[in-house]
């Protein structure tokens, strides 16, 4: 057997540990796994252009990044900045908590695309959770606004992705039902949904719990 | 009917828009870079399907060339300020809101009115795509209510979407370069060797290591790799169907459905996963690249760990 192609994950594994620039490690891999399993140059750039190029759909969520930089022209961060320094007893934490519940059911019903970073996370749910966390424990410093900022996005990928799995039509069900029927094992995507259900309850507890940690130890740093 | 094409068409221009502007932006020093970069994109979007494997294959080297040696840097395109948008915000109110709720609403609206009512059958947009389709909807709804309302100046959306788009940079590119990473490992029968190796470490008889190392494998292989999706068939092939199914007789509902879940764990870890992990450290503007993955770890492994013994515990019964 020829184990030379496992270099690349080798060079990835280092490219990241070296925090090597990630396009460079990428590409360097494929190249590197292509032509170890034997393959000619031409055909290893041919298989890397050709997958890249089947890939465009995920290119095409950025077309909201206009929407969203002309709304924050007009101040749609501050808008939502003040909304919750006019509730009292809002708290970073509960906020988060509140969109963790939010993203979860709306991944279940199938409406992934709504919400994410781009269109979400950075217009509404990061600025509205920095400001309860201002309201409540003063001005932030840079390390802890960062904080905040990181737990807001973090929420969103939680979320997504311990919530989509309870949608039916969702693509890694169908790649699950693929698979095992190639081996003849038939099942039915609401046999694998149903599945999803105890590890989303599960994303929600931990990861909720942690949040509520969050304007704990925020408190604790504003005492200091 | 609205095709993909459409909407590559959408993207495309809009990328070349970033391009063109970026060039004429004086501000900022690697001004031709980050226009060969985004117009790269332009040409694949637009061209995709007409320049070739080999050709998308040189674009790609391109991009990654531009980006890995630092010839991209980020304009500083003309946009308000500080105090202007805290004035602006209180004079328009929560009506704000209102466009920026346009893209969900025509998206959530749009996709019931495809499924549940006959509207679906007039073949609007094409089939399983209908999402991106009324995405794009959404955003022209959006923008055309911007504009009748607020006047912006034409250039505004364009100039706007280029102050976003280059705080994220090459992270853009990196989820579809790591898609073409896996076709070439698939070329390559990395998945196979995979299987082989993970199958020879797993000890003889023993169900709970057999469960630990299938959960541990998806979760680290989705780490290499930046997504459960091409964790998922080498782990299913080595371990998931001949171990778990087929010798211990597991229920393969729960098998495939929490072994998923267990490599989702993983893509919470990854700087691999860079749409999720990279992406919303450059958008929220953190010092820290890693920040939201740090953020993520304390969440991650005790859920790794519960989706673990949900397979060993509920899968043989």
């Amino acid at each position: 057997m020829n184990y030379w192609p496992l270099l690349g994950i080798l060079l990835v594994v280092a490219g990241f540990a070296l925090r090597m620039n990630p396009m460079l490690v990428v590409t360097a891999a494929a190249l590197a796994t292509g032509l170890l399993a034997g393959l000619d140059p031409v055909a290893v750039v041919s298989t890397f252009g050709k997958a890249f190029n089947d890939n465009r759909i995920i290119a095409i969520v950025w077309i909201v990044l206009p929407v969203i930089g002309l709304l924050e022209r007009f101040g749609l961060q501050q808008r939502a900045a003040a909304q919750i320094r006019g509730m009292r007893r809002a708290t970073a934490g509960r906020l988060l908590l509140f969109y963790l519940g939010y993203r979860q059911l709306t991944a279940a019903i199938g409406l992934q695309a709504t919400a994410g970073h781009p269109q979400t996370v950075r217009p509404l749910v990061a600025p509205m959770a920095l400001a309860a966390a201002e309201q409540q424990h003063g001005e932030l410093d840079a390390d802890t606004a960062d904080k905040v900022k990181s737990f807001a996005a973090a929420t969103d990928n939680v979320g997504l992705f311990f919530g989509e799995d309870i949608f039916l039509a969702i693509g890694s069900i169908v790649l699950i039902q693929q698979t095992l029927a190639t081996y003849g094992v038939q099942l039915a995507p609401l046999q694998l949904a149903l599945w999803a259900i105890p590890s989303a309850i599960g994303a929600f507890l931990i990861h909720g719990a942690r949040l509520l940690w969050l304007d704990r130890s925020l408190r604790r740093a504003s005492q200091r | 009917m609205i095709t993909l094409h459409w909407l590559y068409a959408l993207a495309g221009l809009m990328f070349a828009g970033f391009a063109l502007l970026s060039a004429f932006d004086r501000s900022n020093a690697k001004r031709l870079g980050n226009a060969a970069f985004w117009g790269l994109m332009a040409l694949n979007l637009l061209a995709g399907d007409w320049i070739g494997s080999f050709g998308n294959g040189l674009l790609v080297l391109g991009l990654a060339g531009l980006s890995g040696f630092g010839l991209v840097g980020r304009g500083d395109p003309p946009t308000t300020g500080e105090a202007e948008r805290e004035a602006s915000s209180a004079r328009l109110g929560n009506r704000l809101f209102l466009p920026a709720l346009v893209i969900p609403a025509v998206a959530l609206a749009g996709t019931l009115l495809c499924n549940y009512t006959p509207l679906g059958s007039l073949g609007l947009f094409e089939a399983k795509r209908e999402t991106y389709g009324l995405l794009a909807l959404g955003v022209l709804a959006a923008l055309a209510l911007i504009f009748a309302w607020l006047r912006p100046p034409a250039l505004a959306p364009l100039q706007e979407g280029r102050r976003l788009i280059d705080s994220i940079g090459w992270a853009v590119v990196l989820p579809q370069m790591l898609a073409a990473l896996g076709a070439l490992f698939a070329a390559a029968g990395v998945g196979d060797l995979i299987g082989g190796l993970v199958q020879s470490v797993i000890p003889d008889g023993s169900l709970f290591a057999t469960v630990l190392v299938f959960g541990l494998g998806m979760a680290l292989f989705t780490i290499i790799m930046g997504n459960a999706f091409a964790a998922f068939p080498v782990m299913a092939a080595a371990i998931g169907v001949p171990l778990l199914i087929r010798r211990y007789g597991g229920d393969p509902a729960v098998v495939g459905a929490v072994g998923m879940l267990a490599g989702f764990c993983g893509t919470l870890l990854t700087p691999m996963a860079a749409n999720f992990n990279l992406v919303p450290a450059g958008l929220l503007e953190l010092k820290d690249r890693y920040g939201v993955i740090k953020a993520q770890v304390g969440t991650a492994l005790p859920l790794l760990a519960l989706n673990i013994l949900l397979i060993y515990g509920v899968a043989f019964r």
